[in-house]
């Protein structure tokens, strides 16, 4: 019997050295087991490589950025929607999830499904509050401050050993070892992504990463554990291993089943050398290295999609320990005339 | 010492700590120590069997199994408070 067919739209397409995961997102539900996909893309620029490929992507549509506004996106949603029907939305990058929450009810009303974190869940694990959150929930977090302002730096600054992590509000993090460097990428996060800027304290050890999926009643649908092995200058991983850690899923069901996490997730952890974990950030999405997660037998945008139709899913309970992803880049070639095509009409 | 109950090892000496994914290879000496440990057997047993298979003294042996077995720990292969 054929599947049924499910059309989802999914953002993210972008697959520079710091990539979005819709990629990974659309390998995974052209992989699903119950149900088949039509994909529309969701693209803010004409050069996110996977608006070409056609193999995993049906249409794509760009759409206008966050800072546009909700009404427009709301518009344009409205247009791409009397075209194909769509029946849910996957969104990927951080800085629209606010946006695509808010305009949830709306979305609904035309049928489209969304599985997201509530705005209160979004907001309370926001790396600005961060501290507030492991408080709250037992879970050990490093010593951060928020900053609005340039005076601020220095007014907080001797409460700080080096060295510092500093990070943007959405994106990008660099480690200061003297207050000039501090300052310095201060100025050049502030300037990228704008007020306010977090200073982290830099805790010494390896990074842990967890992915997984709550069904927003405090139940962990999904959960696989991986260690980067190869991370780039940019901070991003090329490449990771599943881990067998019951310390970190017992982590994370702690995680789920305190906030009732609802959607995917990527919780990112480092281990002192006491072998304790601190919650470094939850980025409330799931992460563009997901495949291993699919490949380790944790089919995360599956789960996503059947919870997000209101079907039953029963939690994943096992993966492959010691599965590996390598990522890749790969030049594709196209004809300027579908660039052209995209970039005027804006769907292709 | 006591091996960690996770710790895979080979027969080609290839140990992978699913805990924390790192990968180490060891000679046929290393896979025979870590095979005893996994016995449960205690240090001068294994410098024992040890000198009665290679032309070594036991006091080298016995130094060296402390040696790695500090190595092991470092990589969490046996047991911190083992």
């Amino acid at each position: 019997m054929p599947k049924k067919i499910i059309t989802i739209a999914v953002s993210g397409l972008n697959n520079v050295d710091s990539p979005g995961p819709g990629v990974s997102v659309i390998r995974g539900l052209r992989e699903a087991e119950s149900f088949d996909v039509k994909i529309i893309g969701l693209s803010y620029e004409n050069l996110e490589p996977a608006i070409y490929m056609h193999d995993l992507i049906d249409k794509t549509y760009q759409i206008p950025y966050p800072q546009s506004g909700t009404e427009k996106l709301l518009e344009r949603l409205k247009y791409i929607n009397e075209k194909e029907n769509l029946q849910i939305i996957i969104p990927n990058f951080d800085s629209e999830l606010y946006s695509f929450m808010k305009l949830e009810p709306s979305l609904n009303k035309f049928g489209i499904k969304l599985f997201l974190p509530t705005y209160e869940q979004f907001e309370e694990r926001h790396k600005m509050n961060l501290p507030k959150f492991g408080k709250k929930y037992g879970i050990k977090t490093p010593k951060s401050e928020v900053l609005n302002s340039f005076s601020d730096f220095y007014k907080i600054m001797d409460d700080f050993e080096y060295p510092i992590l500093i990070k943007g509000k959405w994106y990008d993090a660099y480690v200061a070892y003297t207050v000039e460097q501090a300052s310095n990428y201060y100025n050049k996060i502030s300037a990228k992504w704008g007020l306010p800027v977090i200073v982290q304290q830099f805790v010494n050890g390896t990074e842990y990463n967890v992915t997984g999926l709550g069904d927003g009643k405090g139940n962990t649908i999904s959960a696989v554990p991986i260690r980067k092995l190869f991370i780039t200058d940019k901070g991003k991983g090329w490449a990771g291993i599943s881990l067998e850690e019951p310390r970190l899923i017992e982590l994370t069901n702690k995680f789920i089943s305190q906030t009732k996490w609802r959607g995917g997730f990527e919780l990112e952890l480092i281990k002192d050398k006491e072998n304790d974990y601190y919650m470094i950030e939850i980025n409330p999405r799931i992460p563009a290295w997901v495949y291993l997660a699919i490949g380790a037998g944790q089919n995360i945008p599956e789960a996503l999609v059947n919870l997000a139709l209101g079907n039953k899913v029963s939690p994943y309970k096992n993966y492959k320990v010691g599965k590996i992803f390598i990522r890749y880049s790969m030049d594709m070639i196209i004809d300027k005339e579908e660039f052209e095509m995209f970039s005027i009409n804006g769907e292709s | 010492m006591k091996i960690n109950k996770n710790i895979a090892i080979n027969e080609k000496g290839l140990l992978f700590n699913p805990s924390t994914g790192e990968s180490f290879t060891v000679n046929q000496i290393g896979i025979l120590i870590i095979k005893l440990l996994r016995e449960e057997k205690p240090i001068s047993k294994i410098s024992e069997l040890i000198t009665e298979e290679y032309e070594v003294d036991d006091i080298t042996v016995e130094k060296d199994i402390l040696d790695f077995g500090y190595l092991l720990r470092n990589h969490n292969i046996i047991e911190k408070d083992a």
